[in-house]
């Protein structure tokens, strides 16, 4: 295990991503503000949910690299296309599976079955976030595979 | 209460009740029979479009076999919905409502994600009824393939969801349609639940106690609801049904506010007015917001800005006219083959005003967001950007044309009301600044913008031949009645004498009988439009005409309601028909507000808007 190489393109990968997720809001490509939504589950000013969530955002994206190099070494090799793969594979795990458990986990997010009670939500993602916009999935799936292509490329195993 | 005899002919659009979830809704005919039903989503394919098409749309009867009376009201302040029949040999109550209960209860309980219930239940004698169950799918397009799931009902497959139906009584099976003949003595019941879910394995909801208890939840809970309204005037039935038709317009999940729960109902019978209204319109939604704000409902109004605030996020400054109930654009307009309400053809599905520019969205959205601040005592920072955003947008984009608020397909002309509203746009930011409310007003450019709009309106949109203002700048004498509206927005004072002169050429112009108004003169005629006649109370209430006066037009307009108190969008003078997509968000607020305006006046206040608009007026005074 190659520590400073993890630290160093984790931490690299995950501020790519979190800027692509920044641009594809401001390109128009999708209503998904994904720190903002992490930072909720902590606190309903949105001023400091985007704060926190950006702090918890690189915290887990560079978590989650550590998944993406053990899964090199299990491999035996890195390489951008491998990178690819598994970002695409975790995006569609972030899109079908963490996407649908939301509403049940996070505590300032309405289900699809709330109501008529009214009271200040989150609107909940539907199938594929497709609620926040149809171009959602692609966002998604393009920033976690440039996300895995960082690393794959820079990792370097020992 | 009113009677009428057992419907024999196609039922009309007031002969409807609507019960709903604020997620879905349903339209009853009075003669018991589930009519329209789009499930999971307000703007879904139809399981029941019976009032679009008789034979082809699908529907849900429970209706008595021999002629009834027949005498409809909802339980107390509630959307639970009560059908009485009276025959010769009996009386019965059909119960209808889609059950609601708090967010507590449907965390400890097992609930089916979407279900209608209804009950019968024989109060005296003896009465027959017979049940048909028709469902037909995507707006009549395909039969339904009903199968029998033995003790847990009837189901149907139908694309990623199922529904469920749930019968007290033995059903048999005809081919895509289900059916019974039942007697009920004195105290006897049939219960019947239908429930749809997209999600295995569903929730088969239980008859019985649970029925009698889901009612009683039910209207608890929006008992509950209506309670919270601070309206005091003497209006108090009228104003409590509208909030509660506006309430069930309302899309919970996510804090959009529709239209209206239809599409298609005409505006002209026998005709091709007939347009979807299963949208968030950001005009309608706005001015929702603002009644319910009125009336004291604030969290509904936090929902519809948080709603707002991201649905618009792709588009920011700019905004779209409608959307979906989840923020995507409105889809294209296409037309579907049903006959259409009493042969009012195309039926239309999507609409394609969509595409429209309405400049006056952004002082409805600016104007809804600004009361909300001022009863809640500001905004974060995010939503403090956005609204500046807005009225940058305004600033540089007013003086300009566009279709303008009754989206008319002619293309875009440079509408006074269109100029009215981006003048008030301005007007509440800056407002909102001077209470510091908002940070980043550019107070200069505003104010500059602001007056340059007015200077407009003044020079252009007044007629000195007509002796009025009329509908568009350098207009030929062209009228339209939303000009009743430069009052409410504080432009100008409803007795000063150009708004005096304009109302008297409105009046003369647009008023039919009665105090209704039509929206512009049409040939030929469509219905008087139903808000309209609400914008005349409020201006003679404001100043235009004594209190007496307003008291007096707002009573007659009430009449136009059906017997349950809701409103469509237009109404036939004539024969006081219904028209148009019904209930109507639009209506029901024009109701709330002119009776919130009848009350502060009562009471010698100010209303909001003018209050509002005289703080910045006097503060423009004084940079000037």
């Amino acid at each position: 295990m190659n520590w400073a190489s993890w630290l160093i393109w984790g931490f690299a990968a995950t501020i790519v991503l979190t800027t692509i997720s920044a641009a594809t809001q401001g390109l128009g490509l999708t209503r998904m503000n994904l720190p903002s939504m992490l930072g909720m589950i902590f606190t309903p000013d949105r001023d400091k949910a985007n704060l926190y969530g950006f702090i918890i955002h690189v915290l887990a994206g560079w978590i989650f690299s550590l998944l993406y190099v053990l899964i090199f070494h299990a491999l035996g090799a890195a390489g951008w296309w491998r990178g690819v793969i598994i970002g695409v594979i975790h995006g569609l795990f972030v899109l079908v599976v963490v996407m649908g458990l939301l509403p049940g986990l996070h505590p300032r997010m309405a289900s699809e079955q709330r109501g008529p009670e009214a009271h200040n939500m989150l609107e909940p993602p539907g199938f594929l976030a497709l609620h926040y916009g149809v171009q959602t999935p692609l966002a998604i799936l393009l920033s976690h595979a440039i996300f895995g292509a960082i690393l794959g490329a820079f990792y370097k195993l020992p | 209460m009113c009677v009428s005899p057992v419907i024999l002919r196609m039922p009309t659009i007031a002969d409807y009740g609507i019960v709903g979830d604020c997620r879905s809704a349903a339209l009853i005919s009075r003669d018991g029979s589930v009519d329209w039903l789009c499930w999971p989503l307000f703007d879904s394919p139809s399981i029941f479009a019976a009032i679009l098409d008789r034979e082809r749309g699908g529907h849900w009867s429970i209706s008595p076999s021999s002629p009834c009376e027949i005498k409809r009201e909802y339980a107390g302040d509630s959307n639970v919905l009560q059908t009485h029949f009276r025959s010769a040999s009996g009386s019965a109550t059909l119960t209808d409502l889609m059950p609601v209960s708090s967010e507590e209860f449907k965390r400890a309980n097992l609930v089916p994600d979407h279900e209608l219930l209804r009950q019968l239940s024989c109060t005296e004698g003896e009465v027959e009824f017979e049940t048909d169950f028709y469902p037909r799918l995507n707006y009549g397009a395909a039969d339904a393939r009903l199968r029998d799931a033995g003790a847990n009902g009837l189901c149907v497959e139908a694309g990623r969801g199922a529904y469920r139906l749930r019968s007290g009584i033995p059903l048999t099976l005809s081919q895509a349609r289900a059916r019974a003949v039942v007697a009920l003595k004195r105290g006897q019941k049939a219960e019947f639940s239908l429930s749809y879910a997209t999600q295995a394995p569903a929730v088969v909801p239980a008859l019985g106690d649970r029925v009698v208890s889901a009612i009683e939840r039910s209207v608890t809970w929006w008992q509950k609801w209506t309670a919270a309204s601070e309206y005091r005037g003497p209006y108090r039935t009228a104003v409590t049904r509208s909030a509660l038709a506006l309430k069930l317009l309302a899309y919970a999940p996510s804090g959009a506010i529709i239209a209206a729960p239809t599409t298609s109902l005409p505006e002209r019978i026998g005709d091709s007015l007939n347009w979807d209204y299963r949208y968030c319109w950001l005009r309608d939604a706005s001015l929702t917001t603002r009644a319910l704000l009125g009336l004291g409902y604030v969290e509904e109004a936090a929902s519809f800005l948080t709603w707002l605030l991201h649905a618009t996020r792709l588009t920011q400054p700019e905004l779209r006219i409608l959307y979906t109930v989840f923020g995507r654009r409105g889809p294209l307009e296409r037309e579907l083959s049903l006959r259409g309400h009493c042969d009012s053809r195309p039926v239309r599905i999507g609409n394609d005003a969509r595409g429209q520019r309405q400049l006056d969205v952004y002082g409805e959205v600016i104007d809804a967001a600004a009361q909300y601040a001022l009863h809640v005592g500001g905004f974060d920072r995010f939503t403090q950007k956005v609204l500046v955003k807005f009225g940058e947008y305004v600033a540089h984009n007013w003086d300009s044309p566009d279709e303008g608020i009754w989206e008319p397909r002619t293309g875009r002309r440079n509408n006074t009301h269109s100029r009215l509203l981006c003048w008030t746009a301005l007007d509440r930011l800056l407002a909102l600044d001077e209470k510091k409310l908002i940070d980043g007003v550019p107070r200069q450019s505003f104010t500059d913008e602001r007056e340059k709009i007015r200077g407009q309106i003044e020079q252009r949109a007044w007629n000195p031949d007509l002796g009025s203002y009329v509908s568009t700048l350098d207009g030929d004498g062209e009228l339209d009645a939303s000009l009743l509206r430069l009052s409410w927005y504080g432009f100008d004072h409803a007795d000063s004498d150009r708004l005096q002169r304009t109302f008297r050429k409105l009046r003369e112009k647009l008023a039919s009988k009665d105090g209704l108004f039509y929206r512009y003169p049409r040939q030929p005629p469509e219905g008087a439009f139903g808000i309209c006649g609400f914008w005349a109370v409020e201006h003679l209430a404001l100043g235009g005409g004594t209190l007496d006066q307003a008291y007096a037009q707002f009573e007659r307009l009430l009449k136009y309601s059906n017997e349950l108190g809701l409103f469509a969008e237009e109404s036939d003078p004539e024969t006081r028909a219904a028209l148009g997509n019904f209930p109507q968000a639009f209506t029901h607020v024009g109701l709330i507000s002119a009776a919130l305006t009848l009350a502060e006046q009562e009471r010698g206040k100010a209303h909001p808007a003018v209050h509002t608009g005289s703080d910045v007026r006097a503060s423009t005074r004084n940079a000037t």
